[in-house]
């Protein structure tokens, strides 16, 4: 797809991208559409033309993690050849990134599509390090005051080493404190499958971590990843707390900057 | 043959030990003080990142260095510590390891052995050997001497009664220590338990340790304790026999002092321990104490197959802190005993099944989220999430699939049932047009998204599509424009 037509004004700056991919992650395809729209709603703002090549689907990671590389190269070879322009992909999930960025060499080592897959992996971006680090991100905060926490997938802070730029974009916001959890870099027990597995682990963690998102003072939570948000937020479902739940950072970001009005 | 076989089973228990640990609250307050304690002891042992992380790398070199030289290694700590008298048994399981032992105490006629803490003679369940063939053997370790006399294994590598509160210990001590009143005071209880043990000491026939470093170079066993009880054990008794891994070389002493320091500081946060004992040789002619023989028992139990992938081997660089455990979510929830294994925690993981093979340990690779907090602490780097997802992979190998090093049990892990999931999941979403379809169909029939979803809603609302895929949100816009 091609989106409008960025500004010029700002795409003017030396370095600064004019187009990007967008790799929508099949979790947030399939149950968060809305995050992967404010994403792009976020991104075309800035000046930049977001393309979405609508033959995308997973990354394969859902496989590769549950010892079936296999399957997942072959679902992953199917999205290689979907990039062929030299922009940078830009990914709204830490965990997908970092299968796109890090395991994607590893999967196709000594493979035909080898060098293919080295080059798609340096330039995949996690989203909030790409609004934060690339485009210099400077809101202009239009919502109330609010205390709001932010979860950080444990992808996103140890594979693709950006949780702090989780922080430093709403950190950005004027009207925002962010508050920090108890055992903040703690996982929230989804690991993909682990989840289904083992459902008693997985449940104990996820407890604690809807726990600690509820005792931080926060009136919400924000994560870049889907597989968190759907794993807490299933669970203070499950629970029927009704009053707190958590969002995904683009939406969080758009609606504070009055884009989802 | 000895009669006594070690019988470890894991996977058969793993998630009904951890759902009962799951529900003990008073274990899961214990773990989480503790674990906690110590994750914030290690971080103010370590407060140059800089430093940290030149140290980890430093770590992580000598280690695999001394794992490329290991045949070689092995030999030349052999000639070594045969030139300074001490004599070195080979044993490849841990039956044979415990008959060696046995065989040496029986040569001396020896009914008591102390020991200090050794997990590898917990992996050859020791003990249980000796005493089934008239020998007893006390721990000396304070944490294993609980341990023992509660009956159980050590739920943690470093600190073996992590999980008792000093209320469960004073109940230990009070019913089974003579003249002993309850007390919760832990001085007391340390004092009342190091004076049980210390007339143990005169009266063993012999002393049994582990090994924290073989030093190949100088012929000399390193052993790192903080309660003297070591040094007691390896040289009150006229007999020591040490027993450790065929790992645990390193190729020369200086190699010690950054392995000892990343050791202490990651384990327990400690800048050094109290004791270091390093031994060199049996008591020489003319000296007043020692023991009169030393002996080291060098045990493979499966290490030769991680040895054999280049891969794996990796996992053989652990030098045993512990700190794993102490960062891993789920060992914080279901403590150490719950693995069902000798080494507990995401190290326990990636070790058990070449200890045990594939198929008693095949639920335990997957019992982790992948949240990598074990790797990001390991003081040698042991990438230990990718470790697991290659047993994953050994476990869901076809078990007739040829490979070059085969693990014991590959396969083990494989259902019918998961390995059509995933083709079938491949099948959908490995072509776009199949992939388009499924999240239309998704979306469309979201009303009849099943309520139960086996695993999932255990803890969570069922996993409901949107109404839109991004897809045909994308799709929607781009009509609008056009």
């Amino acid at each position: 797809m091609t989106a409008n037509t960025p500004d010029s004004t700002v795409s003017g700056k030396p370095g600064y991208p004019t187009d990007v991919y967008l790799f929508g992650t099949c979790l947030l395809d399939i149950f968060m559409p809305d995050a992967g729209m404010d994403a792009i709603t976020l991104l075309e703002r800035e000046g930049i033309r977001v393309h979405f090549p609508m033959d995308q689907s997973c990354c394969g990671q859902p496989a590769y993690t549950s010892g079936h590389p296999k399957e997942a190269r072959d679902v992953a070879r199917a999205q290689l050849g979907l990039f062929p322009e030299a922009w940078p992909i830009v990914v709204p999930s830490g965990s997908c990134g970092g299968m796109m960025k890090h395991h994607w060499p590893t999967l196709f080592a000594g493979e035909p599509e080898e060098a293919l897959a080295n080059a798609l992996a340096a330039r995949v971006v996690e989203f909030s390090d790409f609004l934060l680090n690339t485009l210099d991100w400077q809101p202009q905060d239009q919502g109330q005051p609010a205390k709001v926490a932010v979860h950080t997938s444990c992808s996103a802070r140890r594979e693709m080493n950006v949780h702090k730029t989780s922080w430093a974009l709403v950190d950005r916001l004027q009207h925002v404190e962010r508050v920090v959890h108890d055992h903040e870099s703690e996982c929230c027990g989804f690991g993909g499958t682990f989840s289904v597995k083992h459902p008693d682990i997985s449940g104990a963690m996820v407890a604690d971590k809807a726990n600690s998102l509820q005792n931080s003072g926060a009136v919400e939570f924000v994560s870049a990843d889907s597989g968190c948000l759907m794993n807490i937020n299933g669970k203070l479902a499950k629970d029927g707390n009704t009053r707190f739940a958590g969002k995904h950072l683009a939406t969080f970001l758009l609606e504070r900057t009055g884009g989802k009005s | 043959m000895s009669q006594h076989t070690v019988t470890l089973y894991p996977s058969r228990q793993f998630k009904d030990n951890a759902r009962s640990a799951l529900g003990d609250t008073e274990l899961r307050h214990s773990l989480r003080t503790a674990m906690d304690f110590l994750m914030a002891k290690r971080l103010s042992a370590f407060p140059d990142e800089n430093e940290l992380e030149t140290l980890r790398t430093l770590g992580e070199t000598i280690r695999q260095r001394c794992l490329a030289k290991l045949p070689t290694l092995l030999e030349q700590l052999e000639a070594k510590l045969t030139a300074n008298g001490i004599q070195v048994h080979w044993a490849e399981t841990p039956a044979e390891a415990n008959q060696i032992i046995q065989g040496l105490i029986d040569r001396r006629n020896g009914k008591l052995a102390v020991k200090g803490k050794s997990m590898v003679s917990e992996e050859t369940e020791l003990n249980h050997h000796l005493e089934a063939h008239g020998v007893t053997a006390v721990e000396s370790d304070m944490g294993e001497y609980i341990v023992q006399m509660a009956g159980e294994k050590p739920t943690h590598i470093i600190m073996p009664a992590i999980h008792k509160t000093k209320a469960q210990i004073a109940k230990l001590f009070s019913e089974n220590i003579p003249d002993t009143p309850y007390t919760e005071d832990v001085d007391e209880l340390i004092q009342i338990g190091r004076k049980a043990l210390r007339h143990l000491y005169m009266k063993a026939d012999v002393g049994i340790s582990g090994v924290n470093f073989a030093v190949a170079e100088t012929g000399t066993l390193c052993l790192v304790e903080n309660e003297g009880n070591g040094r007691m054990c390896t040289t009150v008794p006229d007999m020591h026999i040490a027993i450790t891994g065929i790992e645990k070389v390193v190729e020369k002493l200086s190699d010690v002092v950054p392995l000892y320091s990343l050791l202490t500081r990651s384990a327990i946060g400690q800048p050094i321990t109290t004791y270091f004992n390093m031994i060199s040789s049996p008591r020489k002619e003319g000296e007043l104490d020692g023991p009169r023989e030393v002996h080291l028992v060098l045990l493979d139990n499966g290490r030769s197959q991680a040895y054999a992938d280049t891969q794996l081997r990796k996992t053989l660089q652990c030098i045993r802190c512990g700190a794993c455990m102490n960062h891993c979510p789920v060992y914080t929830r279901i403590g150490g005993h719950a693995y069902g294994t000798t080494y507990p925690g995401p190290i326990g993981e990636i070790i058990s099944p070449h200890l045990l093979g594939l198929e008693n340990t095949s639920d335990l690779p997957t019992a982790s989220s992948l949240c990598g907090a074990c790797g990001e602490v390991c003081p040698v780097r042991i990438p230990i999430p990718e470790m697991l997802m290659r047993l994953r992979e050994e476990s869901q190998r076809p078990a007739n699939e040829h490979v070059a090093h085969p693990l014991r049990g590959q396969g083990a892990g494989r259902t019918g049932k998961e390995s059509i999931a995933w083709r079938v999941w491949k099948g959908v979403v490995g072509k776009a047009s199949h992939y388009k379809l499924f999240g239309w169909t998704a979306s469309h029939l979201r009303a009849l998204t099943p309520v139960n979803q086996p695993g999932w809603t255990q803890n969570h609302v069922p996993m409901k599509p949107a109404a839109k895929t991004l897809h045909q949100l994308i799709k929607e816009r781009e009509a609008k424009r056009s």
